[in-house]
């Protein structure tokens, strides 16, 4: 890869995208490639909009992808998408599970949860992945693989090849999820 | 060597090891939590969570004064906590080596406030470092002890949440044998009564001078040349930021910016033709610059609020952009609702908070998990400033006021009323206030990530130790009306509320159950839909399990969010609330 590659993953507080990062990261860094986290602690975990930067790249260093700069956005939620849009860089690529889950304000009914989202996402990004993640990793046998799921789809659409994420798999997950992981890894790579 | 990817606080742990630390101590708070939790993971170090920071630090100082190397962790305000010790060990100075990892919180990620702790560092007059990334972090950790241990003085290790929660390369080392030194007895060292104190702080200020000379030919600060119209001071994240924004520039990286290297600055000043300095909230470098009578330009182009990122150097220092972001239509922000953090489904703080609002009490508030007992639908919390504070303040209102005597209520949580909210309780006892005081015992220090604390009964390395006891220490403090009660049932929150409220004497009520997130669901609710009459009462409780389908006029529940806590069957006039695989009546 001759530059930079930013990624956001960008989700709702416990879905899993500190764990998703860390696989592209080994990924990367196995690629030989210099690699760059930062991610959302504390508060904002419970239940609030989470993001992680990652950056890689032969010298990469600030650790965080400002606006308009983002290669891709991997989103474990529908509406995360749509927020964190303006990240993304002209020629970009969004990775999105179609889940929806919906924030306070509108499960209060104080506001409405945007419509057609991933269609305006498809009119908008034309490199737009959408995927029902979660119907995929209970077919994986294990719901909480929904962030792995979203890898398989994004490892299909990046030039890393399929033995590297495999391999991370093993390396970064325990022995006893690592099954299902595999299998919704593969659910994702085939669907997209 | 290989390099291993590291958060900037799990690289201060490993710097702790690799340099031949004895103690580390801390009370959690973030951005600062993983450094110990990482450091009680090499079995070499003795590590603990202590009460707070004030008692971390003086762990520290002991553990120093007994001549073993000290590293102890907490966030910017945790200073606050500790900062009656850090004046005075200035003064006294260390034997086995001190760092005190201060991590800062510019944009409040997660905090009150976003003071700029490297204020303290020169309030204090100690020397300061500033790590730019996790190699730094490690390796800061040991050039600090090293200087610590040379000028016999504590030095502070500044990070920000950036360079916290951001994982970056380090090269791992091997620790090398680093001896206990000996105990030595010296009252006029370490006792500060006036006589020996005055002796101390002459000395201290000669130390500085000393470190001042030391830190303009120091490795951690340095100049790279470049073009040289332009040249930037900077240090911490702001560096990497500054490298990335306009890497072509001429650079002056502090890694340890107090005491300022005047020199190294002026010789830096006086090769390029336009200086800037780039750093986040206060202009801490940029007076010393000007103090030196050089021009400089910073805050009038940089914020004193919140962060700075690379694209803003780009676009005010150099003129120029990266950003292309994508022309979007249909799209608007401003229709986007915003995703808060949230009590999570099950939560034992929402019950007592829904109570406090139907009950229109007035709230005095504290920090932790149950300051989300703020915001809407709940919106019971009137004041929330900083650890313990709850108390105090719940005490100084009905005192003010008398009016509003029986209708204040302070709450804080287990932790938090460890921390600091003991004394707070002493002083309604003495003072004879008539507040109740509401422990949220959820058995865990919850918001930081579940740390444990003295009523768990557990220590940092998981060792067994006797359980502090709520109940009793409140009887201690002279407060004779304690009441248990469970957080998730209603009935018997708002019975208990009512009643401590309306007596006289001051009263404590403790509410305990377990955090959520550490208890194991049970079977979800669901919503009869024959019978809901679409009152809303359950919407009341703000929980992410109940859905509001406005339109459809319905109300249902998220079998993958519900825990079963059954706070909303409860509420439930019509009885449409019932637990998957019960049957109706």
């Amino acid at each position: 890869m001759s530059r930079d590659i930013n990624v956001l993953l960008v989700g709702v507080g416990g879905q899993g995208t500190i764990l998703a990062s860390r696989i592209i990261a080994y990924v990367v860094q196995a690629n030989d490639l210099s690699v760059k986290l930062s991610e959302t602690h504390g508060m904002a975990q419970r239940g609030g909009s989470v993001v992680t930067h990652l950056r890689a790249g032969k010298e990469i260093c600030s650790p965080l992808i400002d606006e308009g700069q983002a290669d891709i956005i991997l989103s474990f939620e529908q509406l995360e998408a749509w927020r964190w849009l303006p990240y993304l860089k002209r020629g970009g690529m969004v990775v999105v599970n179609s889940q929806v889950i919906y924030p306070v304000p509108v499960i209060l009914g104080y506001q409405k949860y945007p419509e057609n989202i991933l269609e305006k996402l498809k009119k908008n990004i034309p490199r737009t992945f959408a995927v029902d993640a979660l119907a995929l990793a209970r077919e994986a046998g294990n719901e909480r693989t929904v962030n792995v799921v979203l890898l398989g789809v994004l490892a299909k659409n990046l030039e890393f090849d399929q033995s590297f994420w495999l391999q991370a798999l093993e390396s970064i997950l325990p022995a006893r999820v690592l099954e299902p992981n595999k299998k919704a890894f593969l659910l994702g790579y085939q669907e997209s | 060597m290989e390099k291993v990817l590291m958060s900037g606080n799990e690289a201060i742990a490993r710097g702790a090891y690799e340099s031949g630390v004895k103690v580390a101590s801390a009370y959690p708070g973030t951005p600062s939590t993983e450094i110990l939790e990482n450091v009680a993971r090499y079995e070499e170090i003795y590590a603990q969570w202590s009460c707070n920071e004030k008692v971390a630090l003086e762990v520290g100082i002991g553990a120093s004064i007994a001549g073993g190397r000290t590293l102890v962790a907490m966030k910017h305000v945790g200073v606050n906590v500790a900062a009656d010790p850090l004046m005075t060990l200035a003064y006294t100075g260390v034997n086995g080596g001190l760092v005190l990892v201060s991590a800062d919180d510019p944009g409040m990620h997660s905090s009150q406030n976003e003071q700029d702790n490297r204020r303290y560092a020169k309030f204090a007059k100690i020397p300061l470092l500033e790590p730019g990334d996790s190699q730094e972090a490690k390796d800061f950790v040991k050039r600090a002890l090293e200087i610590s241990e040379e000028f016999d003085i504590p030095v502070m290790l500044r990070t920000t949440t950036r360079v916290a929660h951001s994982l970056t390369p380090v090269s791992l080392e091997e620790p090398g044998e680093v001896l206990l030194k000996e105990y030595i007895k010296e009252p006029q060292k370490y006792v500060m009564i006036p006589a020996y104190a005055r002796v101390r702080h002459k000395l201290l200020e000669e130390k500085m001078s000393r470190i001042k000379d030391f830190n303009d030919n120091n490795p951690l600060n340095y100049i790279q040349w470049g073009d040289k119209e332009i040249g930037i001071v900077a240090s911490g994240i702001s560096y990497q930021y500054v490298k990335e924004a306009l890497p072509e520039v001429s650079f002056l990286k502090l890694g340890m910016p107090y005491p300022f290297p005047e020199n190294l600055v002026r010789e830096f000043a006086a090769g390029v033709q336009k200086l800037f300095v780039v750093e986040e909230l206060e202009p801490f470098m940029e007076e010393e610059i000007r103090a030196l009578g050089l021009e400089v330009t910073g805050k009038e182009i940089f914020p004193a609020t919140g962060e700075i990122n690379a694209e803003m150097i780009r676009e005010r220092i150099g003129n120029k952009t990266e950003s292309a972001p994508v022309k979007l239509e249909d799209y608007s922000g401003e229709e986007i609702p915003p995703r808060p953090p949230v009590m999570c489904p099950g939560c034992p703080h929402r019950g007592v908070f829904h109570t406090l609002k139907k009950l229109k009490l007035i709230v005095t508030g504290d920090i932790g998990c149950y300051t989300l007992g703020c915001l809407p639908p709940l919106e019971a919390m009137d004041s929330c400033i900083c650890m313990g504070a709850s108390i105090g303040a719940a005490l100084g209102m009905e005192k003010a006021n008398p009016e509003l005597k029986g209708k204040i209520v302070a709450v804080i949580g287990d932790s938090t009323f460890f921390h600091s909210g003991i004394t707070g309780t002493l002083d309604i006892a003495y003072n004879l206030g008539s507040s109740t005081v509401i422990i949220l015992d959820n058995r865990t220090t919850a918001m930081t990530g579940h740390q444990d604390h003295p009523g768990t009964g557990k220590t940092l390395k998981k060792e067994e130790s006797k359980a502090a006891d709520l109940h009793r220490i409140v009887n201690s403090l002279g407060i004779e009306r304690v009441t248990e009660a469970d957080p998730l049932n209603l009935k018997e929150v708002k019975e208990v509320i009512a009643r401590e409220i309306e007596s006289p004497q001051s009263s404590v009520i403790i509410f305990q159950k377990p955090c959520a997130l550490q208890e194991k669901k049970d079977n979800p609710l669901i919503v009869d839909e024959e019978e809901c009459s679409y009152c809303k009462r359950c919407l009341d409780l703000g929980c992410p399990g109940i859905m509001n389908d406005w339109e459809a006029e319905k109300v249902q529940i998220n079998p993958d969010l519900c825990s079963g806590c059954s706070l909303c069957q409860q509420l439930c006039n019509a009885g449409a609330i019932r637990k998957a695989g019960d049957n109706l009546e």
